[in-house]
């Protein structure tokens, strides 16, 4: 659906419907001129409209006048002998006026001379929003070549392996915090208001402070995700663990178990599904976290690709690197999904 | 003495609010070895507390329980429990769950394994050792509850509405089955119920309790599970002491929750 509205409003070849697009091809007005003597004269305005700049056929006469206009530009029209125009198709016109004319718009500018834009139709220029083919061009081009020096992997790869290692540590660190605060009433006394004040504050926002810190590079980067994943991984543990069922920890006692032996063989497992929750949270705030912040400062990354290009006005390549973002986020969700149907397939069921 | 002994069992729950519930008052019990005793009384009258006191995750406010002669002090591997549902360990198939008392002894594999593999057909779920908890209907839960208790080879077990859960036909055949395997493990049972008609059928004997403070009301000695271990229960229903036991008990639990509605506000 968007990419069928995406194709009618770009004009690709990939849809059957479009919206109108920009006028090309030749068109022409009349109109009436006032010389410096006052004497009226009659004449025609012959325009080409076109992407190489061409002039119309035919050879210019004393008052026929040919010009070629780029689509979606605007274009003076110097009349023969300097002659002010005072009508258009018949319709008069005066300096800041405009008649619209066949296939476009005739102005007139303060200082009275003609200027011609054509038809924009309803369709995107690429450099607002590029067709679809545009963008898979441009892929496969960014695919064999890179972009700024690194390869379309490369930049991805760096991404990922930033939230791979953020969430690893957040997970790390997170998870037995989560458990001792689930465990013992004093961790929980101390860490609680921490962590329930933390996990609100949107990880973008630590960004400043975290470059004080840290700096702007890998180090801040990788604290940054650890941060992003940390909260929601230790109030996800928490959780898992004061969700058990008072009945199971009472039949593993009454079974004969020790503290140890129902930390390790009750509460951790029951607490899994809670923790895989968590987790798939976590990626995808760590997910986009990455991105932003490699808008503030990377030298690879998805992140750092699109804003490269939005600086060169690359549409069509920052258009790609959202929809690999969204992609690849859509895709570690779905590989999240996967390992959690096969490591907790009893979630939900208990 | 042998045998489980409550002696004067008082408990007293302190509420934040300053108030505090007297869920039992001197409540003394004693179990022969080998004995089923039922567990009935309007609900709020303190039965899963003097479960679970007898479980030992509860400590009395004041009172004394021995087993055996020494004195119950915290949960222990001797006093088995059974729960109305959600307590299994559904992370384990239904085999690892049978088993997890002697695993967790540390007994080696082929010392216990023959003996859950027993247990696993008497309750009838042989041929779904090895389905996940949660592939498993209500009532085949309730028979690894049974069965995975069994395994621990408790000298006291404790039920706490262990068939409450359950449509009426599973539950019939699960009362079968508890009775039968009271007759061939011989355990000590203790049995709390909602229904008058398990207590009858289950319980030799039968205490049925009082609210406000929870305190034992009255007690009987009952033939019926004698009958049940050999003849259909539906049989034994037909009894006509079972139909006049069963009138009397129901009238008597019922004035106690009239009475206790009579102790409430009117709304108003
Ligand atoms: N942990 C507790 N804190 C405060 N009051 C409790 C607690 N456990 C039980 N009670 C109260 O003790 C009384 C007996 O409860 P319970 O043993 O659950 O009754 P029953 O199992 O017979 O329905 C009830 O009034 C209940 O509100
Ligand atoms: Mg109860």
């Amino acid at each position: 659906m968007i990419f069928l509205l995406w194709g009618a409003f770009t004009g690709s070849r990939l849809v059957p419907l479009h919206v109108p697009g920009p006028f090309a091809g030749e068109t022409s007005f009349t109109y009436q001129s006032e010389s410096e003597g006052g004497q009226l004269s009659d004449g025609r305005v012959r325009i080409a409209v076109g992407p190489d700049g061409a002039l119309p056929a035919g050879a210019e006469t004393s008052e026929d006048v040919a010009v070629a206009v780029q689509s979606g530009r605007n274009k003076l029209i110097q009349l023969p002998d300097d002659a002010r125009a005072v009508s258009v198709n018949g319709t008069g016109i005066a300096p800041g006026g405009a008649v619209p004319v066949e296939d476009g718009t005739v102005s007139m500018t303060a200082k009275g001379t003609l200027s011609f834009a054509a038809e924009r139709g309803l369709q995107m220029e690429p450099i607002w929003l590029p067709s679809p083919e545009a963008v898979v061009g441009r892929f496969i081009e960014v695919m064999a070549n890179g972009y700024q020096n690194h390869s379309l992997w490369e930049h991805i790869g760096a991404s990922l392996l930033r939230v791979l290692a953020g969430f690893s540590l957040g997970a790390l660190v997170g998870i037995p915090l989560g458990y001792a605060m689930g465990l013992s009433g004093w961790f929980r006394g101390w860490f609680d208001p921490i962590v329930e004040f933390m996990r609100p504050v949107p990880p973008l926002a630590l960004i400043p402070l975290v470059i004080i810190w840290f700096g702007i590079w890998e180090t801040g980067k990788v604290v940054l995700l650890f941060l992003a994943a940390l909260w929601v991984m230790a109030i996800a543990a928490r959780a898992g663990v004061s969700g058990v069922r008072i009945s199971k920890i009472h039949a593993a006692y009454s079974l004969g178990a020790s503290k140890w032996q129902i930390l390790r063989h009750v509460i951790v497992p029951n607490s899994l599904p809670e923790i895989f929750t968590g987790a798939r949270v976590a990626m995808g705030v760590c997910w986009g976290t990455v991105v932003a912040a490699e808008l503030v400062a990377a030298q690879m990354g998805a992140g750092m690709m699109i804003i490269a290009a939005a600086k060169f006005q690359l549409t069509d390549i920052v258009m790609m690197g959202i929809i690999l973002i969204g992609l690849i986020g859509f895709g570690i969700d779905m590989l999240m999904r996967q390992a959690e149907s096969r490591l907790v397939p009893w979630k939900g069921r208990g | 003495m042998p045998g489980l002994t409550l002696n004067n069992i008082s408990m007293r729950f302190d509420l934040p609010n300053g108030s505090h519930v007297q869920a039992l008052q001197d409540v003394s019990l004693h179990l022969a070895k080998g004995e089923l005793l039922s567990v009935l009384g309007p609900s709020g009258c303190g039965k899963t507390t003097l479960l679970n006191i007898v479980a030992g995750f509860l400590a009395p406010t004041s009172g004394e329980i021995t087993l055996n002669g020494h004195a119950v002090r915290g949960p222990d591997a001797e006093r088995g429990m059974v729960f109305q549902e959600g307590a299994l360990f559904e992370w384990m198939n239904v085999r690892d769950n049978v088993s997890f008392g002697p695993r967790m002894a540390g007994r080696r594999k082929s010392d216990y394994l023959p003996e859950v593999d027993r247990l696993l057909e008497i309750v009838g779920l042989k041929d779904f050792r090895d389905k996940a908890i949660y592939e498993l209907s209500g009532g085949m839960q309730q028979r690894v509850a049974l069965a995975r208790c069994l395994a621990n080879d408790p000298d006291v077990i404790l039920m706490d509405e262990p068939l409450g859960a359950l449509d009426a036909l599973t539950r019939e055949k699960m009362q079968a089955l508890v009775l039968k395997l009271w007759k061939e493990t011989g355990k000590t049972v203790m049995l709390i119920t909602h229904s008058v008609e398990e207590a009858l059928l289950l319980g030799e004997r039968l205490i049925v309790m009082a609210p406000r403070p929870g305190r034992i009301h009255k007690e009987y000695r009952l033939p019926f599970a004698e009958l049940g271990a050999g003849m259909d229960l539906r049989e034994v229903k037909k009894h006509p002491d079972f139909g006049t036991t069963r009138e009397e008990i129901l009238s008597m639990i019922w004035n106690m929750e009239e009475e206790i509605m009579g102790h409430m506000e009117p709304a108003s």
